[in-house]
């Protein structure tokens, strides 16, 4: 099986095929300073110890790993459910933004901006920059914003401005054209907090080091659980793909770990209504990266679907890309039906209500064939408090 | 010599290069409008490709693009619009467009059209030098094509100096670091290019971004070889019934 280069791109922020920076000049002196400062920055003990300390006393790390006993039973096999629903803010996305609001201070920057699709991002993101005293801009496609209602009020009430992304679809593709508008329109106090492992080199890297600190942890939990620190399978969602590089991040070398991602498959891979990237896109160029990419023949990006608006986005980050294409991860898809039935699953055998978003990776349990004695780790990316009127609508209320 | 080249040597102040988004305001104005920027004066046209993401432009043409994409605009078609107008056209033209586009329809293949149809240069923003030098520049430079990189105020000398090596034609220097359509502080946009004039660069340099009527226009060209205007023109484009007319009225408040 080829080995991936998962945790440390090539100079030029190459995954395989994938990655690089597709830039304007207008953002080089931006991105370069940070291609150029981030390893040591990150790296360095003033900076650790800032950020340790405050993920353990404010996101509330590490989080657990939880032995789901029914559900197990359910598939008769061993399931550790990975518990970023539980750090502050109620998703993984706040590992990244505190990591990139610490960086961005060490920058001397300013100004923070931010895209957001469902609004976790744009959440964990307000909320770092109210804990930083640091002025937030949050950019948010008109329809999101209409969909969104209670994280829009949670990201005004945190002090941020949001603005509506007006521009062609309105929604989470176009809320990043914005905010890296923004970002070329004020190149020296501003620093662009991107939510995924998408975008030019280095933030794919640099997000999927932040979110590492998931299986970082898995590891030690399943090796005081379990004896062992490798399970043999990890599962997690990936729209852009950011929990599942945290999940997948120390494992890619071990070969005996099967890394299974599962994609958005929206109303069907087929039905045109679809957000499954891997299956449905083609090599190309967007925000910044050569990646797969939904697109027309004509090379023009697609509005992708998803019930879920954290994975309703047309790319997905080139670590993946790679990771599909060597054949080193598995990638499922599930249907926007398939999920809502596998959050009332979990919900009833666990009493923990998922997000939609993690609710993919639970419907993608369906798909693998799991021996008894198997240790699977799915990791529950978020809570499902902000899904609520999706799921009353699926019980009828 | 490149009939850029040939175009700068013959004229070296004030020259003025119009932005266009092909397929706008309807699918197949593209010519009428590049012959009445031949007629009315233009001394070079910038033909844009439109794209979903257009991540260097401002709102005005993003949305010149969007209407030229549900118009039917495609590479494909503008190469067809495009297949004759040479027996018309005399001044330099360059496509202006991002690099998904062109990577579906094939980036040789893409040059190779071009070039056949008789396009001088090529403009993409979101090409870095990287991938320019490591991959892409030796396609360019097989069919003869152009290949203009842009410049900002907060570009280092050297990198300016690197993209002026690389480039042929003209060095495009963004006035202020800005999508377009934005307005701009003149005094520091002649300090940046007075800056740009006293390094010896071996290219042209046009300004673009900012520029919307004589006044901008001349100084803009003051300490430069020309400038570019293309969010006022897809302005005075927008709803005109009759695109040679309000082409011809917009570049007398121009020139």
């Amino acid at each position: 099986m080829a080995t991936t280069i998962y945790q440390q791109p090539d100079a030029q922020g190459y995954y395989g095929k994938f990655g690089g920076a597709y830039i304007p000049e207008m953002l080089h002196p931006n991105v370069e300073e940070l291609r150029k400062q981030y390893r040591s920055i990150i790296t360095s003990k003033d900076f650790k110890d800032e950020y340790q300390a405050l993920l353990r006393d404010y996101v509330g790390r590490p989080t657990p790993l939880y032995f789901a006993s029914r559900l197990s039973d359910q598939y008769n096999t061993n399931i550790y459910l990975k518990r970023e629903d539980l750090c502050h803010t109620g998703s993984h996305k706040l590992n990244n933004a505190l990591g990139q609001i610490l960086l961005a201070q060490r920058l001397g920057k300013k100004r923070i901006i931010a895209e957001t699709g469902a609004g976790q991002h744009g959440v964990a993101t307000a909320t770092v920059c109210a804990l930083k005293g640091i002025e937030c801009i949050v950019y948010m496609g008109e329809k999101d914003i209409q969909r969104q209602a209670p994280n829009v009020a949670r990201m005004k009430m945190l002090g941020a401005t949001v603005i509506p992304a007006v521009s062609g679809s309105k929604t989470l593709k176009d809320a990043t054209n914005e905010a890296i508008r923004d970002w070329i329109n004020n190149p020296i106090d501003t620093h662009y907090i991107i939510g995924s492992v998408v975008g030019p080199h280095p933030y794919p890297d640099m997000v999927a080091s932040f979110q590492s600190v998931i299986s970082e942890e898995i590891r030690k939990q399943l090796k005081d659980k379990t004896g062992s620190e490798l399970p043999t399978h990890v599962l997690a969602c990936v729209g852009g793909g950011s929990n599942a590089a945290g999940a997948f991040y120390h494992f890619t070398e071990e070969q005996s770990v099967k890394l299974v991602a599962v994609e958005a498959a929206g109303h069907g891979v087929d039905s045109g209504m679809s957000a499954a990237t891997t299956r449905l896109g083609k090599p190309g160029v967007l925000h910044g990266s050569k990646s797969l990419v939904m697109q027309t023949e004509d090379g023009q990006v697609v509005e992708p679907h998803s019930i879920s608006a954290g994975l309703d986005y047309p790319g997905i980050g080139p670590l993946h890309a790679n990771l599909f294409d060597s054949g080193r991860g598995t990638f499922l898809s599930a249907t926007d039906e398939e999920a809502v039935r596998a959050a009332f699953n979990l919900t009833q055998l666990e009493g923990i209500i998922p997000a939609l978003e993690s609710s993919h990776a639970l419907a993608g349990l369906n798909q693998v064939a799991f021996k008894k004695d198997d240790v699977v780790v799915l990791c529950l990316s978020g809570r499902g408090d902000k899904d609520m009127a999706t799921y009353m609508q699926a019980m009828g209320v | 010599m490149s009939r850029i080249q040939s175009l700068f040597n013959t004229k070296n102040k004030q020259v003025l290069n119009v932005y266009v988004t092909a397929g706008y305001p309807q699918l197949n104005s593209t010519l009428t409008i590049m012959s009445a920027l031949q007629k009315s004066g233009a001394d070079l046209i910038e033909l844009g490709m439109p794209y979903s993401d257009p991540l260097a432009d401002g709102p005005v043409i993003q949305a010149s693009s969007t209407i030229a994409l549900q118009n039917g605009m495609t590479i494909k078609t503008l190469f067809a619009q495009l297949k004759d107008f040479r027996n018309t056209i005399h001044v330099p033209v360059i496509l202006m467009g991002y690099m998904n586009p062109i990577l579906q329809y094939g980036f040789e293949k893409f040059c190779a059209d071009a070039a056949a149809v008789g396009i001088d240069g090529l403009i993409l923003p979101d090409l870095p030098e990287f991938e320019f030098e490591s991959e892409y520049g030796a396609i360019i430079k097989k069919y003869n094509l152009d290949f203009i990189f842009l410049v900002t105020p907060e570009t280092k000398p050297e990198r300016v100096q690197r993209l002026d090596n690389l480039s042929t034609g003209f060095l495009y220097a963004v006035s202020s670091s800005s999508t377009t359509g934005k307005d701009q502080n003149m005094d520091a946009v002649n300090a940046y290019l007075q800056r740009l004039q006293s390094m010896n660069l071996k290219n042209p340099v046009l300004v673009g971004f900012g520029i919307k009527d004589k006044a901008s226009f001349e100084a803009a060209s003051k300490y430069s070889n020309g400038a570019i205007i293309g969010t006022a023109f897809i302005k005075a484009l927008e709803g005109a019934t009759d695109v040679t007319a309000a082409t011809e009225a917009f570049i007398k408040t121009v020139k």
